[in-house]
Protein backbone atom coordinates (compact mmCIF):
# COMPACT_ATOMS: atom_id res chain seq x y z
CA UNK A 1 0.00 0.00 0.00
CA UNK A 2 1.03 3.44 -1.20
CA UNK A 3 0.70 6.01 1.72
CA UNK A 4 -0.83 8.98 -0.28
CA UNK A 5 -0.94 11.46 2.98
CA UNK A 6 0.37 14.86 2.66
CA UNK A 7 0.13 16.56 5.37
CA UNK A 8 -0.19 20.85 4.24
CA UNK A 9 -0.49 23.65 6.74
CA UNK A 10 -4.18 23.20 8.29
CA UNK A 11 -4.49 20.42 6.00
CA UNK A 12 -3.77 16.74 7.09
CA UNK A 13 -4.61 15.36 3.08
CA UNK A 14 -5.66 11.57 3.27
CA UNK A 15 -4.22 11.61 -0.50
CA UNK A 16 -3.44 14.89 -2.80
CA UNK A 17 -6.81 14.82 -4.64
CA UNK A 18 -8.91 17.79 -4.25
CA UNK A 19 -12.05 18.62 -6.20
CA UNK A 20 -11.73 22.72 -7.01
CA UNK A 21 -14.02 25.37 -6.21
CA UNK A 22 -16.80 25.95 -8.19
CA UNK A 23 -16.81 22.33 -9.79
CA UNK A 24 -18.22 20.68 -7.06
CA UNK A 25 -20.72 23.37 -5.43
CA UNK A 26 -20.94 22.15 -1.42
CA UNK A 27 -20.51 18.74 -2.10
CA UNK A 28 -23.82 17.18 -2.08
CA UNK A 29 -23.82 16.76 -6.16
CA UNK A 30 -20.85 14.29 -6.07
CA UNK A 31 -22.59 12.66 -2.91
CA UNK A 32 -25.03 11.53 -5.24
CA UNK A 33 -21.90 9.70 -6.87
CA UNK A 34 -19.19 8.60 -4.32
CA UNK A 35 -18.74 9.12 -0.35
CA UNK A 36 -16.78 11.70 0.15
CA UNK A 37 -14.92 11.30 2.68
CA UNK A 38 -12.74 9.18 -0.29
CA UNK A 39 -11.08 12.83 -1.26
CA UNK A 40 -8.03 14.43 0.49
CA UNK A 41 -10.34 17.41 0.65
CA UNK A 42 -12.69 19.55 -1.04
CA UNK A 43 -12.86 23.04 -2.21
CA UNK A 44 -16.24 24.75 -1.96
CA UNK A 45 -17.77 27.00 -4.40
CA UNK A 46 -17.04 30.85 -3.66
CA UNK A 47 -18.33 33.03 -0.69
CA UNK A 48 -18.97 36.12 -0.52
CA UNK A 49 -20.65 38.71 2.19
CA UNK A 50 -23.83 38.94 0.51
CA UNK A 51 -25.90 36.25 -2.32
CA UNK A 52 -25.31 36.67 -5.82
CA UNK A 53 -27.07 35.76 -8.42
CA UNK A 54 -24.69 35.94 -10.80
CA UNK A 55 -24.03 36.34 -14.43
CA UNK A 56 -26.51 36.47 -17.02
CA UNK A 57 -27.36 32.92 -19.18
CA UNK A 58 -25.83 31.21 -21.54
CA UNK A 59 -22.63 30.69 -18.78
CA UNK A 60 -21.06 27.65 -20.28
CA UNK A 61 -19.38 27.40 -23.78
CA UNK A 62 -17.28 24.41 -24.76
CA UNK A 63 -13.97 24.95 -26.25
CA UNK A 64 -11.21 22.10 -27.46
CA UNK A 65 -10.07 20.04 -24.78
CA UNK A 66 -11.90 22.19 -22.01
CA UNK A 67 -14.54 25.02 -21.60
CA UNK A 68 -15.72 28.64 -20.88
CA UNK A 69 -16.94 29.16 -18.00
CA UNK A 70 -18.55 32.66 -16.65
CA UNK A 71 -21.01 31.80 -13.78
CA UNK A 72 -20.03 34.91 -11.52
CA UNK A 73 -19.62 33.84 -8.29
CA UNK A 74 -23.28 32.98 -7.79
CA UNK A 75 -23.77 31.99 -4.04
CA UNK A 76 -25.92 32.30 -1.52
CA UNK A 77 -23.78 34.21 0.63
CA UNK A 78 -21.63 33.52 3.52
CA UNK A 79 -24.14 33.06 6.30
CA UNK A 80 -26.56 30.85 4.05
CA UNK A 81 -23.45 28.77 3.69
CA UNK A 82 -22.35 28.42 7.26
CA UNK A 83 -26.06 27.39 8.26
CA UNK A 84 -26.86 25.14 5.30
CA UNK A 85 -23.92 24.26 3.75
CA UNK A 86 -20.93 23.48 6.33
CA UNK A 87 -23.26 20.82 8.89
CA UNK A 88 -23.39 18.83 5.41
CA UNK A 89 -20.05 18.71 5.06
CA UNK A 90 -19.29 17.81 8.45
CA UNK A 91 -20.69 14.06 7.88
CA UNK A 92 -17.41 13.41 5.42
CA UNK A 93 -13.85 12.71 6.95
CA UNK A 94 -12.36 15.35 4.25
CA UNK A 95 -10.68 18.47 4.86
CA UNK A 96 -13.04 21.72 3.84
CA UNK A 97 -11.23 24.92 2.24
CA UNK A 98 -13.50 27.41 1.80
CA UNK A 99 -13.07 29.79 -1.15
CA UNK A 100 -13.59 33.31 -0.36
CA UNK A 101 -14.30 36.20 -3.13
CA UNK A 102 -15.25 39.42 -2.40
CA UNK A 103 -15.26 43.15 -4.62
CA UNK A 104 -13.05 44.91 -2.04
CA UNK A 105 -10.78 43.60 0.74
CA UNK A 106 -13.28 44.22 3.39
CA UNK A 107 -15.44 41.60 1.99
CA UNK A 108 -12.47 38.85 2.34
CA UNK A 109 -12.54 40.02 5.84
CA UNK A 110 -15.61 39.94 6.31
CA UNK A 111 -16.49 36.06 5.08
CA UNK A 112 -13.11 35.02 6.96
CA UNK A 113 -14.55 36.62 10.16
CA UNK A 114 -17.83 34.18 10.24
CA UNK A 115 -16.18 31.06 8.62
CA UNK A 116 -13.58 31.59 11.75
CA UNK A 117 -16.12 29.77 14.35
CA UNK A 118 -16.57 26.85 12.05
CA UNK A 119 -14.69 23.61 12.93
CA UNK A 120 -15.78 22.53 9.20
CA UNK A 121 -13.65 24.93 7.58
CA UNK A 122 -9.55 23.54 7.95
CA UNK A 123 -8.09 26.38 5.67
CA UNK A 124 -9.78 29.15 3.85
CA UNK A 125 -8.31 29.64 -0.19
CA UNK A 126 -8.64 33.60 -1.38
CA UNK A 127 -10.30 34.06 -4.94
CA UNK A 128 -8.12 36.93 -6.03
CA UNK A 129 -8.96 35.33 -9.70
CA UNK A 130 -12.13 34.83 -11.02
CA UNK A 131 -12.19 36.72 -14.42
CA UNK A 132 -15.89 37.36 -14.10
CA UNK A 133 -16.80 39.79 -12.03
CA UNK A 134 -16.21 43.80 -12.94
CA UNK A 135 -14.75 46.01 -10.77
CA UNK A 136 -13.55 42.56 -8.43
CA UNK A 137 -10.91 39.96 -7.96
CA UNK A 138 -9.00 40.28 -11.11
CA UNK A 139 -7.60 43.69 -10.07
CA UNK A 140 -6.93 42.07 -6.63
CA UNK A 141 -4.84 39.26 -8.34
CA UNK A 142 -3.11 41.30 -11.14
CA UNK A 143 -1.22 43.29 -8.74
CA UNK A 144 1.27 42.56 -6.65
CA UNK A 145 1.40 45.10 -4.02
CA UNK A 146 -2.56 44.58 -4.00
CA UNK A 147 -2.65 40.55 -3.58
CA UNK A 148 0.12 41.21 -0.95
CA UNK A 149 -2.51 43.52 0.79
CA UNK A 150 -5.28 41.65 0.54
CA UNK A 151 -3.15 38.61 1.76
CA UNK A 152 -2.26 40.24 4.73
CA UNK A 153 -5.82 41.74 5.51
CA UNK A 154 -7.12 38.04 5.22
CA UNK A 155 -3.90 36.75 7.28
CA UNK A 156 -5.24 39.16 10.50
CA UNK A 157 -8.59 38.34 10.21
CA UNK A 158 -8.11 34.30 9.69
CA UNK A 159 -7.54 32.19 12.56
CA UNK A 160 -6.78 29.28 10.28
CA UNK A 161 -4.22 29.17 7.61
CA UNK A 162 -4.83 30.95 3.98
CA UNK A 163 -3.72 29.70 1.09
CA UNK A 164 -4.03 32.28 -2.33
CA UNK A 165 -5.61 31.01 -5.29
CA UNK A 166 -3.70 32.76 -8.10
CA UNK A 167 -4.86 34.02 -11.68
CA UNK A 168 -3.04 33.29 -14.79
CA UNK A 169 -3.55 36.08 -16.47
CA UNK A 170 -0.74 38.43 -15.71
CA UNK A 171 2.65 38.86 -17.14
CA UNK A 172 4.87 37.61 -14.39
CA UNK A 173 3.10 35.23 -11.63
CA UNK A 174 6.66 34.38 -9.66
CA UNK A 175 6.36 38.28 -8.33
CA UNK A 176 2.36 38.23 -7.27
CA UNK A 177 3.62 34.41 -5.77
CA UNK A 178 6.36 36.08 -3.69
CA UNK A 179 4.65 39.35 -2.79
CA UNK A 180 1.92 36.99 -1.28
CA UNK A 181 3.91 34.95 0.48
CA UNK A 182 5.92 37.89 1.68
CA UNK A 183 2.87 38.92 3.38
CA UNK A 184 2.06 35.84 4.87
CA UNK A 185 0.07 33.12 2.74
CA UNK A 186 0.29 29.93 4.20
CA UNK A 187 -0.10 28.40 0.87
CA UNK A 188 -0.53 28.84 -2.73
CA UNK A 189 -3.36 27.60 -5.31
CA UNK A 190 -2.58 27.87 -8.90
CA UNK A 191 -4.16 28.33 -11.64
CA UNK A 192 -7.05 30.26 -11.66
CA UNK A 193 -9.08 29.94 -14.97
CA UNK A 194 -7.72 31.74 -18.15
CA UNK A 195 -9.60 34.35 -19.91
CA UNK A 196 -11.18 33.30 -23.18
CA UNK A 197 -14.24 33.86 -25.28
CA UNK A 198 -15.64 32.54 -28.43
CA UNK A 199 -17.82 34.08 -30.86
CA UNK A 200 -21.00 32.46 -32.40
CA UNK A 201 -20.69 32.07 -36.25
CA UNK A 202 -24.41 32.97 -36.91
CA UNK A 203 -24.62 35.62 -34.51
CA UNK A 204 -21.24 37.27 -34.69
CA UNK A 205 -22.03 37.84 -31.07
CA UNK A 206 -19.34 35.98 -28.00
CA UNK A 207 -21.18 32.87 -26.99
CA UNK A 208 -21.16 33.66 -23.58
CA UNK A 209 -23.56 36.30 -21.81
CA UNK A 210 -21.08 38.11 -20.36
CA UNK A 211 -18.76 38.41 -23.21
CA UNK A 212 -15.83 36.69 -22.01
CA UNK A 213 -14.99 33.44 -19.22
CA UNK A 214 -12.72 31.88 -17.79
CA UNK A 215 -10.97 28.70 -19.52
CA UNK A 216 -10.08 25.71 -17.84
CA UNK A 217 -9.84 21.66 -18.88
CA UNK A 218 -7.23 19.96 -20.11
CA UNK A 219 -6.34 22.68 -22.82
CA UNK A 220 -4.70 24.75 -19.62
CA UNK A 221 -2.86 21.90 -18.23
CA UNK A 222 0.75 22.99 -19.98
CA UNK A 223 -0.22 26.76 -18.64
CA UNK A 224 -0.27 25.62 -15.59
CA UNK A 225 2.21 22.81 -15.01
CA UNK A 226 4.64 25.78 -16.17
CA UNK A 227 3.28 28.20 -13.54
CA UNK A 228 3.06 25.56 -10.72
CA UNK A 229 7.06 25.00 -12.13
CA UNK A 230 7.99 28.29 -11.66
CA UNK A 231 6.19 29.47 -8.76
CA UNK A 232 7.22 26.47 -6.52
CA UNK A 233 10.76 26.85 -7.13
CA UNK A 234 10.65 30.88 -5.99
CA UNK A 235 8.37 30.41 -3.12
CA UNK A 236 9.01 28.09 0.17
CA UNK A 237 5.01 27.75 0.92
CA UNK A 238 3.27 24.66 -0.20
CA UNK A 239 1.40 24.70 -3.62
CA UNK A 240 -1.78 23.07 -4.78
CA UNK A 241 -1.29 22.75 -8.18
CA UNK A 242 -5.06 23.16 -10.52
CA UNK A 243 -5.90 23.55 -14.05
CA UNK A 244 -6.43 20.17 -16.57
CA UNK A 245 -5.91 17.30 -14.30
CA UNK A 246 -7.89 14.69 -15.26
CA UNK A 247 -5.72 11.20 -14.82
CA UNK A 248 -3.37 9.85 -12.21
CA UNK A 249 -0.65 10.58 -15.05
CA UNK A 250 -1.17 14.43 -14.32
CA UNK A 251 -1.39 14.09 -11.08
CA UNK A 252 2.19 13.04 -11.30
CA UNK A 253 3.27 15.89 -13.62
CA UNK A 254 1.55 18.48 -11.20
CA UNK A 255 3.53 17.01 -7.98
CA UNK A 256 7.09 16.58 -10.64
CA UNK A 257 6.09 20.41 -11.57
CA UNK A 258 6.33 21.09 -7.66
CA UNK A 259 2.83 20.61 -6.43
CA UNK A 260 2.27 19.58 -2.83
CA UNK A 261 -1.23 18.22 -3.65
CA UNK A 262 -3.44 18.87 -6.44
CA UNK A 263 -7.04 20.37 -7.64
CA UNK A 264 -9.32 19.09 -9.97
CA UNK A 265 -12.06 21.26 -11.72
CA UNK A 266 -14.03 21.27 -14.86
CA UNK A 267 -12.92 17.38 -15.83
CA UNK A 268 -15.58 16.87 -12.30
CA UNK A 269 -18.16 18.36 -15.31
CA UNK A 270 -17.19 15.51 -17.64
CA UNK A 271 -17.35 12.59 -15.18
CA UNK A 272 -18.17 13.10 -11.87
CA UNK A 273 -16.52 9.68 -10.57
CA UNK A 274 -13.09 11.82 -12.19
CA UNK A 275 -11.79 12.18 -8.47
CA UNK A 276 -12.10 9.06 -6.88
CA UNK A 277 -11.04 7.38 -9.91
CA UNK A 278 -7.66 9.21 -10.19
CA UNK A 279 -7.50 7.90 -6.57
CA UNK A 280 -8.15 4.73 -7.42
CA UNK A 281 -5.48 4.46 -9.80
CA UNK A 282 -2.50 6.75 -8.40
CA UNK A 283 -0.84 4.07 -6.61
CA UNK A 284 -0.49 1.80 -9.35
CA UNK A 285 0.21 4.73 -12.06
CA UNK A 286 3.36 5.77 -9.41
CA UNK A 287 4.50 2.48 -9.99
CA UNK A 288 4.54 2.28 -13.43
CA UNK A 289 6.84 4.90 -13.49
CA UNK A 290 9.01 3.71 -11.11
CA UNK A 291 7.86 6.10 -7.92
CA UNK A 292 7.47 3.86 -4.77
CA UNK A 293 5.79 6.88 -2.67
CA UNK A 294 4.98 10.66 -3.09
CA UNK A 295 8.53 11.42 -1.61
CA UNK A 296 10.22 9.63 -4.03
CA UNK A 297 8.23 11.83 -6.93
CA UNK A 298 9.39 15.45 -5.04
CA UNK A 299 12.74 14.27 -4.68
CA UNK A 300 12.60 13.41 -8.65
CA UNK A 301 11.29 17.10 -9.13
CA UNK A 302 13.08 18.80 -12.64
CA UNK A 303 15.75 21.25 -11.31
CA UNK B 1 -28.85 9.34 -10.61
CA UNK B 2 -25.53 7.25 -11.84
CA UNK B 3 -22.34 7.21 -14.07
CA UNK B 4 -22.90 3.95 -16.47
CA UNK B 5 -21.70 2.15 -20.21
CA UNK B 6 -24.48 1.77 -21.98
CA UNK B 7 -24.43 -0.38 -24.81
CA UNK B 8 -25.75 1.46 -28.49
CA UNK B 9 -28.25 -1.03 -30.15
CA UNK B 10 -29.25 1.14 -33.10
CA UNK B 11 -28.21 4.71 -34.11
CA UNK B 12 -30.93 5.49 -37.33
CA UNK B 13 -31.68 8.30 -39.16
CA UNK B 14 -35.45 9.45 -38.68
CA UNK B 15 -34.65 12.90 -41.24
CA UNK B 16 -32.10 14.51 -42.83
CA UNK B 17 -31.19 15.70 -39.18
CA UNK B 18 -32.64 13.72 -36.79
CA UNK B 19 -31.51 10.35 -35.36
CA UNK B 20 -32.75 7.59 -33.36
CA UNK B 21 -30.13 6.23 -30.85
CA UNK B 22 -31.61 2.91 -29.23
CA UNK B 23 -29.52 1.99 -25.55
CA UNK B 24 -29.21 -0.98 -23.85
CA UNK B 25 -28.60 0.58 -19.86
CA UNK B 26 -29.59 -0.46 -16.41
CA UNK B 27 -30.53 3.37 -15.78
CA UNK B 28 -33.50 2.66 -18.37
CA UNK B 29 -35.94 1.83 -15.63
CA UNK B 30 -34.86 4.28 -13.18
CA UNK B 31 -35.72 7.09 -16.25
CA UNK B 32 -38.70 9.22 -15.23
CA UNK B 33 -40.93 10.87 -18.54
CA UNK B 34 -39.05 14.63 -18.99
CA UNK B 35 -35.81 13.64 -17.73
CA UNK B 36 -32.70 13.11 -19.66
CA UNK B 37 -29.12 11.97 -19.67
CA UNK B 38 -25.48 13.30 -20.07
CA UNK B 39 -24.10 11.32 -23.39
CA UNK B 40 -20.21 11.08 -23.68
CA UNK B 41 -19.17 11.74 -27.33
CA UNK B 42 -15.68 10.57 -27.76
CA UNK B 43 -13.34 13.58 -28.35
CA UNK B 44 -15.48 16.12 -26.54
CA UNK B 45 -14.74 17.28 -23.19
CA UNK B 46 -18.12 18.07 -21.77
CA UNK B 47 -21.36 15.89 -22.60
CA UNK B 48 -24.43 16.17 -24.64
CA UNK B 49 -27.29 16.83 -22.71
CA UNK B 50 -30.69 14.60 -24.61
CA UNK B 51 -33.82 14.19 -23.13
CA UNK B 52 -34.67 10.33 -23.03
CA UNK B 53 -37.74 9.98 -25.93
CA UNK B 54 -39.25 6.66 -24.22
CA UNK B 55 -37.82 3.39 -22.32
CA UNK B 56 -38.61 -0.33 -22.37
CA UNK B 57 -37.62 -2.20 -19.89
CA UNK B 58 -33.73 -1.93 -19.87
CA UNK B 59 -33.98 0.05 -23.67
CA UNK B 60 -33.28 3.46 -23.47
CA UNK B 61 -34.45 5.64 -26.84
CA UNK B 62 -33.17 9.20 -27.83
CA UNK B 63 -34.29 11.23 -30.80
CA UNK B 64 -31.58 13.81 -31.18
CA UNK B 65 -31.04 16.44 -33.82
CA UNK B 66 -27.44 17.39 -35.29
CA UNK B 67 -27.02 20.59 -34.09
CA UNK B 68 -23.09 21.17 -34.35
CA UNK B 69 -20.03 19.18 -34.23
CA UNK B 70 -20.65 17.24 -31.01
CA UNK B 71 -24.21 16.19 -32.23
CA UNK B 72 -22.33 15.07 -35.51
CA UNK B 73 -20.03 13.13 -33.94
CA UNK B 74 -22.58 11.11 -32.13
CA UNK B 75 -24.06 10.57 -35.23
CA UNK B 76 -21.16 8.28 -36.26
CA UNK B 77 -21.60 6.49 -33.57
CA UNK B 78 -22.37 2.73 -34.81
CA UNK B 79 -23.99 -0.26 -32.55
CA UNK B 80 -22.17 -2.52 -30.69
CA UNK B 81 -19.90 0.23 -29.26
CA UNK B 82 -20.27 1.63 -25.86
CA UNK B 83 -21.19 5.09 -24.80
CA UNK B 84 -20.94 6.86 -21.26
CA UNK B 85 -24.24 7.79 -19.59
CA UNK B 86 -25.13 10.17 -16.75
CA UNK B 87 -28.57 9.40 -15.99
CA UNK B 88 -31.64 10.31 -14.99
CA UNK B 89 -30.88 13.47 -14.64
CA UNK B 90 -33.12 16.47 -13.90
CA UNK B 91 -37.21 16.64 -12.65
CA UNK B 92 -39.47 15.51 -14.95
CA UNK B 93 -43.41 15.93 -15.88
CA UNK B 94 -45.46 15.23 -13.18
CA UNK B 95 -48.30 12.06 -13.62
CA UNK B 96 -50.87 14.17 -12.84
CA UNK B 97 -54.76 12.25 -12.30
CA UNK B 98 -56.22 13.81 -15.15
CA UNK B 99 -56.30 14.35 -19.20
CA UNK B 100 -53.77 16.49 -20.40
CA UNK B 101 -52.91 18.44 -23.80
CA UNK B 102 -48.92 17.85 -25.20
CA UNK B 103 -47.50 20.11 -27.22
CA UNK B 104 -44.12 19.70 -28.75
CA UNK B 105 -42.00 21.66 -31.24
CA UNK B 106 -39.71 20.16 -33.79
CA UNK B 107 -36.51 18.24 -31.29
CA UNK B 108 -38.36 19.07 -28.54
CA UNK B 109 -41.19 16.57 -28.99
CA UNK B 110 -39.42 12.96 -28.37
CA UNK B 111 -39.73 13.37 -24.12
CA UNK B 112 -43.52 14.09 -24.75
CA UNK B 113 -43.50 10.36 -26.22
CA UNK B 114 -42.79 8.64 -22.73
CA UNK B 115 -45.36 11.41 -20.96
CA UNK B 116 -47.71 10.36 -23.58
CA UNK B 117 -47.33 6.76 -22.94
CA UNK B 118 -47.26 7.34 -19.24
CA UNK B 119 -50.76 9.48 -19.41
CA UNK B 120 -52.38 6.50 -21.56
CA UNK B 121 -51.51 3.64 -19.42
CA UNK B 122 -53.19 5.50 -16.70
CA UNK B 123 -56.11 5.59 -18.92
CA UNK B 124 -56.66 9.47 -19.25
CA UNK B 125 -57.28 11.11 -22.55
CA UNK B 126 -54.07 12.72 -24.57
CA UNK B 127 -54.35 15.25 -26.85
CA UNK B 128 -50.94 16.11 -28.82
CA UNK B 129 -50.18 19.59 -30.98
CA UNK B 130 -46.75 19.04 -32.56
CA UNK B 131 -45.14 22.09 -34.43
CA UNK B 132 -42.73 21.35 -37.06
CA UNK B 133 -41.12 23.62 -39.65
CA UNK B 134 -41.96 21.46 -42.66
CA UNK B 135 -43.55 18.13 -43.20
CA UNK B 136 -40.02 16.51 -43.73
CA UNK B 137 -39.08 17.85 -40.36
CA UNK B 138 -41.76 15.91 -38.58
CA UNK B 139 -40.87 13.41 -36.24
CA UNK B 140 -42.73 10.41 -33.97
CA UNK B 141 -46.38 11.37 -34.88
CA UNK B 142 -47.28 7.80 -35.70
CA UNK B 143 -45.46 6.66 -32.25
CA UNK B 144 -47.80 9.05 -30.74
CA UNK B 145 -50.55 7.76 -32.49
CA UNK B 146 -49.86 4.56 -31.95
CA UNK B 147 -50.00 4.86 -28.36
CA UNK B 148 -53.69 6.60 -28.52
CA UNK B 149 -53.41 10.02 -28.24
CA UNK B 150 -55.49 12.23 -30.54
CA UNK B 151 -52.78 13.85 -33.01
CA UNK B 152 -53.03 17.64 -34.60
CA UNK B 153 -50.47 18.40 -36.57
CA UNK B 154 -48.91 22.21 -37.48
CA UNK B 155 -46.21 23.10 -40.12
CA UNK B 156 -44.90 26.80 -40.45
CA UNK B 157 -44.60 26.46 -44.18
CA UNK B 158 -48.37 24.57 -44.49
CA UNK B 159 -46.53 21.11 -46.09
CA UNK B 160 -48.92 19.24 -43.49
CA UNK B 161 -51.87 19.87 -40.76
CA UNK B 162 -52.95 23.47 -40.19
CA UNK B 163 -50.52 25.67 -41.71
CA UNK B 164 -48.80 27.78 -38.57
CA UNK B 165 -47.64 27.35 -35.30
CA UNK B 166 -48.81 25.21 -32.37
CA UNK B 167 -51.10 27.83 -30.99
CA UNK B 168 -52.59 28.21 -34.61
CA UNK B 169 -53.41 24.39 -34.53
CA UNK B 170 -54.68 24.95 -30.64
CA UNK B 171 -56.64 28.01 -31.88
CA UNK B 172 -58.13 26.13 -35.28
CA UNK B 173 -59.08 23.17 -33.53
CA UNK B 174 -60.19 24.51 -30.19
CA UNK B 175 -58.02 22.14 -28.42
CA UNK B 176 -58.28 22.31 -24.54
CA UNK B 177 -55.24 24.31 -22.70
CA UNK B 178 -56.46 23.84 -19.21
CA UNK B 179 -53.22 21.63 -18.42
CA UNK B 180 -50.71 21.38 -20.72
CA UNK B 181 -47.53 20.04 -20.41
CA UNK B 182 -44.87 21.61 -23.45
CA UNK B 183 -41.39 21.42 -24.80
CA UNK B 184 -39.70 23.09 -27.60
CA UNK B 185 -37.95 26.36 -28.49
CA UNK B 186 -38.24 28.87 -26.22
CA UNK B 187 -40.62 31.55 -28.10
CA UNK B 188 -43.06 28.29 -28.69
CA UNK B 189 -42.98 27.95 -24.63
CA UNK B 190 -43.43 31.59 -24.50
CA UNK B 191 -46.42 31.44 -26.70
CA UNK B 192 -47.75 28.59 -24.88
CA UNK B 193 -47.40 30.31 -21.23
CA UNK B 194 -49.66 32.77 -22.57
CA UNK B 195 -52.23 30.65 -24.01
CA UNK B 196 -52.59 27.96 -21.17
CA UNK B 197 -54.67 28.53 -17.63
CA UNK B 198 -51.60 26.18 -16.71
CA UNK B 199 -49.63 23.02 -17.52
CA UNK B 200 -45.77 22.39 -17.62
CA UNK B 201 -42.64 23.35 -19.92
CA UNK B 202 -39.48 21.74 -20.40
CA UNK B 203 -36.69 23.89 -20.98
CA UNK B 204 -33.11 23.54 -22.61
CA UNK B 205 -29.98 25.51 -21.53
CA UNK B 206 -26.30 24.96 -22.15
CA UNK B 207 -24.66 22.90 -19.16
CA UNK B 208 -21.29 21.65 -17.88
CA UNK B 209 -22.13 19.23 -15.67
CA UNK B 210 -26.09 18.56 -16.10
CA UNK B 211 -26.15 17.49 -12.00
CA UNK B 212 -26.38 20.20 -10.40
CA UNK B 213 -22.73 21.54 -9.88
CA UNK B 214 -21.79 23.92 -11.57
CA UNK B 215 -24.35 26.49 -11.82
CA UNK B 216 -24.37 26.86 -15.53
CA UNK B 217 -28.12 26.67 -16.72
CA UNK B 218 -29.69 28.32 -14.08
CA UNK B 219 -32.84 30.54 -14.44
CA UNK B 220 -34.63 33.08 -12.57
CA UNK B 221 -38.01 33.07 -10.54
CA UNK B 222 -40.10 35.49 -10.92
CA UNK B 223 -39.02 37.02 -7.09
CA UNK B 224 -35.21 36.48 -8.72
CA UNK B 225 -34.14 33.58 -7.25
CA UNK B 226 -32.44 30.91 -9.18
CA UNK B 227 -33.51 27.51 -10.47
CA UNK B 228 -30.49 25.06 -12.02
CA UNK B 229 -32.55 23.91 -15.53
CA UNK B 230 -30.83 20.38 -15.26
CA UNK B 231 -31.51 19.63 -11.10
CA UNK B 232 -34.75 21.98 -10.34
CA UNK B 233 -35.83 21.63 -14.32
CA UNK B 234 -35.53 21.01 -17.28
CA UNK B 235 -39.82 20.88 -16.52
CA UNK B 236 -41.07 24.06 -14.74
CA UNK B 237 -44.85 25.11 -13.59
CA UNK B 238 -46.03 28.08 -16.11
CA UNK B 239 -44.98 30.86 -14.20
CA UNK B 240 -42.61 29.36 -11.26
CA UNK B 241 -39.87 30.50 -13.31
CA UNK B 242 -39.01 33.86 -16.05
CA UNK B 243 -38.41 32.48 -19.70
Amino acid sequence: MIDLSVNLPGLHLKNPIIPASGCAGYGRELAEFYDLSRLGGIAIKSATPAERFGNPTPRIAETPMGMLNAIGLQNHGVDYIIENELPFLAQYDTEVIANVAGAAEEDYVEVIRKMNNSPVVKAYELNISCPNVKHGGIGLGTDAQLAAHVTRMAKEASTKPVYVKLTPNVTDIVSIAKAVEEAGADGLVLINTLLGMRIDLRTGRPVLANGTGGLSGPAIKPVAVRMVYQCARAVHIPVIGVGGISTPEDVIEFLLAGADAVEVGAANFADPMVCVKIIDRLPETMKKYGYASLQEIKEKRAI
Amino acid sequence: MKCTDALIIENVKLNEDVLRMKLKTDIAPLVRCGQFVQVQVPGFFLRRPISVCCTEGDTLTLVYKVVGQGTDAMAQMKPQQTVSLIGPLGTGFPLLDRDVTLIGGGVGVPPLVETAKQYRSRGFHVTCVLGFNRSADMILVNEMKELGSEVETATMDGSYGVRGTVIDAIREKGIAVDMVLACGPLPMLKAVCECASDGYVSLESRMACGFGACMGCVVKTPEGESRRVCTEGPVFRIGEVVL
